[in-house]
């Protein structure tokens, strides 16, 4: 912690989250928390330096935008490719693309609980900071530490088996997949899935566990209500890959539902700000004000009706009483949505590992350039994201325009921190396990801040506290 | 034999190389034996400490990264530049051709999504971007280079390894050096 001055306080960075952030805290004359500002700090600038390439490169690029989550990139930018020759993959490769993007929510989310949240719920949200990692519950949980780490592993694995790679997977193309999945990689798939059930049961165990014995701060931790957006099938079941989207206020009313991702226009809107790098999309009917929105596991737990598969359904009826069928607007819920999400890919893998086509080699129908405008989305770990080109008559792109998730999320998650600081943080007077609440908070979140086009970063945190007369009195840092 | 001390760092990249480190699985605990991680994204840490080995991912592209990589290299014995954003700006360095105000300017003003005028973010709060991006070579000496977009995570693993033993890895061998 560094005091600079008397009335502000600056987190910086935040750790354990993927990407650079600070944070500012604005008090007023009591010394109350008035304002808080999260500044996203890092911007890269695919959607100008994209254009003039062709279009097909783009699933090959687009993943570069995130190292956490670039299957979901590659899907969007690949189906906006597909939208664009006009054509559909076939029905192995949508096997396999959905096998992949399974692979990736699961590793993301694995990543998100285990390495970089269970710390706080496992060792404590005030304990020493040097142990408080995956290390750190390794040395006191090490059967716990090595089953998250391989739940992560499995969900890589499906990226690897399907096309070579886990990171930045080159398989995905327009039409569908160029490579198959072999009959031994799918029986080696089929044989983590136990293990990758009994884990995801026991990590929901144990934050259910968590949610009883700390009733108080999870019912209080952020909790503004907010609009949802998910991906629904048509039934309203949950869906990852490829559906409609479903808007829900902030009482549980289902305001627009089967929009096709290609209207996406009709009812986002963005406006940047001068303090972030990150813009601050909103349901455009509503305005920005009354249309903020979240997105990720709780909104689309929140926007679903049902499930797919009979455990993550069980366990998605419990949640649902857990808020009387209204949608659940604390912020902490976001860890135990993320894990019924894990238990349904689980089960949402054995099942397609199971079907006779996955490994048929049919998985790519072909197509050259025909329309001059594509628009792809995908539910990414952290929510819907959308991909949108616009061509020359040769295919190169005049236009790209990147809608990431945690932008989407980037609103609320200002509101939310703004909650939690107004709670822990009085003048002054800020401790160690308070500032880490603070970043808990964002955690919930899991935002993985390079994927924001318009933002970038790793996050240690920086959080600056201004006095009523807007003059810095205090920062606190860590790197 | 006294443990090492480790620091992994992102400046202007994805974290896929950091992701690619955390896919050498349970061998970070093989690591964790040799060494401690004393400030990374994915531990709480303080400030960059002194340290043996540190893992730089990412390019320069602004005044802090600057800064932090300066910072970075008085404080490291063993500085290695990790995968090809840190070492030739790969995709990072893909806005070097494009002038930073367009650049700016397509993502915050001119958007299809933007409801109204939009406004390039300025705030002495945000890091200064640079005109060009650079690797890190260019900014300060690298000792070592590991290749690849995100690097394989079995090269990662021998890499770190040798170095926790006190040897020099040698990537020669055409196993060892898998691109991405």
């Amino acid at each position: 912690m560094v005091n600079t001055d008397k009335n502000t306080i600056l987190i910086s960075p935040v750790t354990r989250i993927e990407g650079h952030a600070k944070i500012t805290l604005q008090l007023n004359e009591a010394g109350e928390v008035a304002d808080a500002k999260f500044h996203v700090n890092e911007f890269r600038g695919f959607e100008k330096f994209c254009e003039g390439r062709m279009f097909t490169e783009m699933p090959t690029i687009t993943p570069r935008i995130c190292g956490i989550c670039p299957t979901s990139h590659t899907l969007a930018s690949v189906k906006a490719c597909d939208m664009i020759m006009g054509i559909q993959p076939t029905y192995t490769a949508n096997l396999l693309r959905r096998l992949m993007h399974i692979g990736q929510n699961l590793s993301s989310h694995a990543l998100s609980f285990f390495h970089l949240s269970s710390p706080d719920f496992l060792l404590g949200y005030d304990s020493d900071p040097a142990k408080r990692n995956i290390l750190g519950v390794a040395e006191k949980f090490p059967d716990l530490a090595r089953r998250g780490i391989r739940l992560r592993q499995f969900g890589q694995e499906l990226s690897e088996r399907i096309t070579g790679k886990k990171i930045h997977i080159m398989g995905i193309v327009p039409g569908g997949m160029a490579f198959p999945l072999t009959e031994d990689n799918r029986k080696a798939l089929l044989e983590w899935v136990p293990e990758a059930k009994e884990t995801t049961l026991q990590a929901i165990e144990l934050i259910k566990r968590f949610q009883d014995e700390n009733r108080e701060m999870v019912r209080t931790f952020a909790p503004s209500p907010t609009l949802y957006l998910g991906t629904v099938g048509p039934n309203g079941e949950h869906e990852l890959y490829d559906g409609k989207l479903r808007f829900m206020d902030t009482d549980g009313n289902i305001i627009q539902d089967q929009v096709d991702p290609k209207n996406y226009l009709d009812f986002i809107a963005e406006c940047s700000v001068s303090w972030s790098y990150l813009k601050y999309p909103y349901y455009k009917p509503f305005g920005f004000e009354k249309g903020i929105y979240r997105v990720g596991p709780l909104a689309r737990l929140n926007v679903a009706s049902q499930m797919k598969t009979p455990l993550a359904q069980k366990e998605f009826e419990n949640y649902k009483a857990m808020c009387g069928g209204k949608p659940m607007h604390g912020t902490f819920y976001y860890h135990y949505t993320r894990l019924i999400e894990c238990l349904s890919d689980v089960e949402d893998a054995e099942r397609i590992l199971n079907d006779p086509e996955v490994t048929s080699l049919h998985i790519q129908n072909f197509g050259r350039w025909n329309y001059d405008e594509g628009i792809g989305s995908s539910e990414a770990p952290r929510g819907t994201l959308f991909h949108h080109y616009k061509t020359d008559s040769t295919g190169k792109l005049l236009m790209v325009n990147l809608l990431i998730a945690t932008g989407q999320n980037n609103p609320s998650m200002n509101q939310s921190v703004l909650e939690v600081a107004r709670q822990y943080v009085k003048g002054d007077d800020i401790q160690e396990g308070m500032l880490n609440r603070v970043e808990s908070t964002i955690r919930c979140y899991d935002p993985c801040l390079s994927c924001s086009t318009h933002a970038l970063g790793q996050m240690p945190m920086q959080i600056e506290v201004l006095d009523a007369g807007g003059e810095l009195i205090k920062s606190v840092e860590r790197n | 034999m006294n443990k090492k001390k480790l620091a992994t760092v992102w400046l202007g990249g994805c974290s896929g190389c950091h992701m690619s480190l955390l896919d050498i699985d349970e061998r970070i605990l093989e690591v964790a034996k040799l060494a401690d991680i004393v400030k990374s994204p994915v531990v709480d840490g303080k400030d960059f400490p002194e340290v043996d080995i540190a893992l730089v991912e990412g390019s320069v592209t602004s005044d802090e990264h600057l800064a932090e990589l300066l910072h970075i290299r008085k404080n490291t014995k063993t500085l290695i530049a990790f995968g090809d954003c840190a070492a030739m700006t790969n995709v990072t360095g893909m806005r070097n051709y494009f002038d930073l105000k367009d650049v700016f300017e397509t993502s915050y003003v001119n958007s299809i999504s933007n409801d109204q005028e939009g406004e390039v973010p300025d705030n002495p709060y945000l890091l200064r971007l640079h005109d060009k991006v650079l690797p890190l070579q260019e900014c300060v000496p690298v000792d070592f280079v590991i290749p690849g977009c995100p690097p394989n995570a079995d090269t990662i693993f021998y890499v770190l390894f040798e170095f926790l033993n006190d040897r020099t890895p040698n990537l020669s061998e055409a196993k060892k050096l898998k691109y991405g």
